[in-house]
């Protein structure tokens, strides 16, 4: 397998629970060294692709190869090759931090000789260094992902597919966690990861793909899926006096709509961030500028005008 | 379909690791003790009955095992009962504890197959339990050298020996039962009340039930059939052919385990010894419904266990 070729490519991957489809026949592909998120309410069929790439679950329809293997016939060698932090993600509690990794490191076959050190170098990169001794029982929530993220570390994967890994954490564990994912990426392992929470996951994913009762409803980057679902994007606001702005305003290239919000307030509307060319026109009709401010488009925002257009949050079913 | 590499891959540090946590936790700890104790009680008592009322006996060390003085019952007894409730103290919560400390998806996202977790409780489980029934076997036939004062002969020890073999495919029954609970149930303590449930209606009810149902079904039929069928029914119960084996192997004279018509002793000197080979004979069918039960259990928990989500 080249290093181009995808980490994950999957085509009409469905599943069935009974008569219920759950995810219904959806088609992408994780590129090595890219961050990809799956977002969308619980429920949309998440955690239930993830299963079916580590061959956890069956494939009711539709082919997957995680890192170049098939999860149904070759499940071992895709497990080899990747690792997974599940939602709330539970270790032994009358075992201490290491023993638990050591207890997956036999699983995995580690060479006794290297078992060691990768376990305590593990430890060390998610900062449980020093209470590698203590039993897991004591462990707070942001811990016990860490060490999720240690034996991930600890396995030397090609992709780590991350369930929901910040939800439950307070803001500083959140923070400390992804920026652990974003060293994993400088590595060059593939990250995937599904979360619900949009704006922490904004700023790490490369590109995103947001589920939505089963099917993939949109998918790229952020600024792309911006420009798709709120039609410009980017929002500049401008305070400025006098001359005759909103007409110069709109005829810049790119700005697909101009608002007045109050007395010398206007928001523009565009496709890309606009503040030069409006700091020129505002300069051009000879009125003066007082604030001019730019509104990237957020996961957020594209998220909810989304839900909103498709009607309602999505179906609720058991997580 | 076929699936790459063996489903065993990661037994072997499945059964360390289970095995290490069995012998480590509290519980086996409780467990030991209480067989321990009793086991010695038992022996005890034995012994004082022995010593008593048997002066020749070819068999005198087979009866450390049988025999019971009031108000403590046999050695054997105690085992019949105190067995299942080790096999269900270990085994009411091999699968579902996993869901429920949420390491069971963590587990099985590592190269292994659900084969070699389950497997590996299993033979954990049965290997513990096998440690702690050598060591009272052990106790007890060491205890008798010291108080009896007589070493027991090579057909004793055989029978003995066969004995504690039949003891531990017991013990597979009721662990492979605990265990098929604790995949079909997702909390730990249904589990264990299910597994108690049954153990007492199997233990207590059952044979007493048998002969009712017997009598009910076979009304008008001759006595040999209503006996026939009560005891057909009665074997349902693991314990009730774990007693039966236990009769014919630990006591020579056996010479049947149903009923038997006076023309079928014809000839037979009563109390007579029967050799090993023969005791087994008799003792055949019910060493394998034992073996078999157990396979059995295990095999719908196996399958059950493939069929199940890992999303709890």
């Amino acid at each position: 397998m080249t290093a181009a070729s995808p980490v994950i490519d999957v085509h009409d991957l469905t599943k069935r629970y009974g008569g219920v489809t759950v995810v219904k026949g959806i088609t992408f592909s994780v590129q090595p060294g890219e961050i990809f998120g799956l977002l969308g309410p619980n429920g949309a069929g998440k955690t239930t692709t993830i299963l079916m790439l580590l061959g956890l679950t069956d494939i009711s329809d539709g082919e997957a190869r995680v890192v170049g293997f098939d999860p149904v016939r070759e499940p071992l060698s895709v497990k080899r090759l990747v690792g997974y932090l599940p939602d709330t993600v539970g270790f032994y509690d009358h075992l201490s931090a290491a023993e638990n990794l050591r207890y997956t490191a036999r699983l995995i076959g580690l060479p006794p000789a290297e078992r060691e050190a990768r376990i305590a170098a593990a430890l060390e990169r998610v900062g449980l260094g020093e209470v590698g001794t203590k039993r897991v029982s004591a462990f707070s929530r942001g811990m016990r992902q860490r060490l999720g993220l240690a034996e991930i570390l600890m396995k030397k994967v090609r992709l780590a597919i991350l369930d929901e890994p910040t939800s439950g954490l307070d803001p500083q564990a959140t923070v400390e966690l992804l920026e652990m994912i974003k060293t994993l990426k400088r590595e060059g392992v593939a990250v995937m990861l599904s979360s619900h929470l949009l704006d922490r996951v904004q700023v790490i994913c490369d590109r995103v793909a947001l589920f939505h009762s089963g099917n993939i409803a949109l998918m790229g980057t952020v600024p792309e899926l911006g420009r798709q679902i709120l039609g410009g994007g980017f929002n500049v606001d401008i305070e400025a006096e006098g001359g005759q702005l909103q007409e110069r305003l709109a005829l810049i290239p790119g700005v697909s709509g101009i608002e007045q919000t109050g007395p010398g307030r206007f928001r523009l509307r565009a496709d890309r961030d606009v503040r030069p060319e409006a700091a020129a026109a505002v300069v051009h009709a000879g009125a003066k500028l007082y604030t001019l401010s730019v509104e990237a488009p957020s996961l957020e925002a594209i998220y909810t005008r989304y839900f909103e257009t498709a009607g309602g949050g999505g179906e609720r079913n058991a997580a | 379909m076929r699936r790459e590499g063996s489903a065993l891959q990661g037994l072997g540090v499945v059964v360390l690791k289970e095995l290490s946590d069995h012998l480590t936790s509290a519980r086996m700890r409780v467990l030991e003790w209480l067989v321990v104790l009793t086991a010695i009680a038992a022996l005890y008592g034995a012994i004082q009955q022995v010593r008593d009322t048997t002066a020749e006996d070819l068999f005198l060390y087979l009866r450390l095992f049988t025999t019971a003085r009031e108000p403590l019952p046999s050695f054997v007894s105690f085992l019949a009962f105190l067995v299942p409730l080790m096999a269900i103290g270990l085994g009411f919560d091999a699968v579902n504890g996993e869901y429920n400390r949420r390491t069971m998806s963590r587990i099985l996202s590592q190269p292994i197959y659900r084969d070699a977790l389950l497997f590996g409780k299993f033979i954990a489980g049965v290997v513990t339990l096998s440690i702690s029934l050598l060591a009272m076997w052990l106790l007890v036939i060491g205890l008798g050298l010291l108080l009896l004062g007589i070493p027991p002969n090579a057909e004793e020890m055989l029978r003995a020996f066969i004995f504690l073999l039949v003891t531990i495919a017991y013990v597979g029954v009721w662990l492979a039962l605990a265990m098929l609970f604790s995949i079909v149930f997702k909390s730990a303590a249904t589990a264990a009340l299910f597994s108690l449930g049954l153990w007492l209606f199997l233990t207590a009810i059952w044979p007493a039930l048998a002969t009712f149902i017997a009598g009910a079904v076979t009304a008008g039929a001759d006595q040999a059939t209503q006996i026939t069928v009560a005891q057909a029914l009665a074997r349902l119960s693991p314990g009730t052919l774990y007693g039966e084996v236990i009769a014919a192997v630990l006591n020579p004279a056996t010479r049947s385990l149903g009923p038997i018509f006076l023309s079928q002793m014809q000839g037979a000197i009563p109390g007579s010894p029967l050799p090993v080979v023969e005791s087994l004979m008799i003792a055949w069918p019910q060493i394998v419904g034992l073996v078999a039960g157990a396979i059995v259990l295990f095999v719908i928990g196996y399958v059950v266990f493939q069929r199940q989500e890992v999303r709890a």
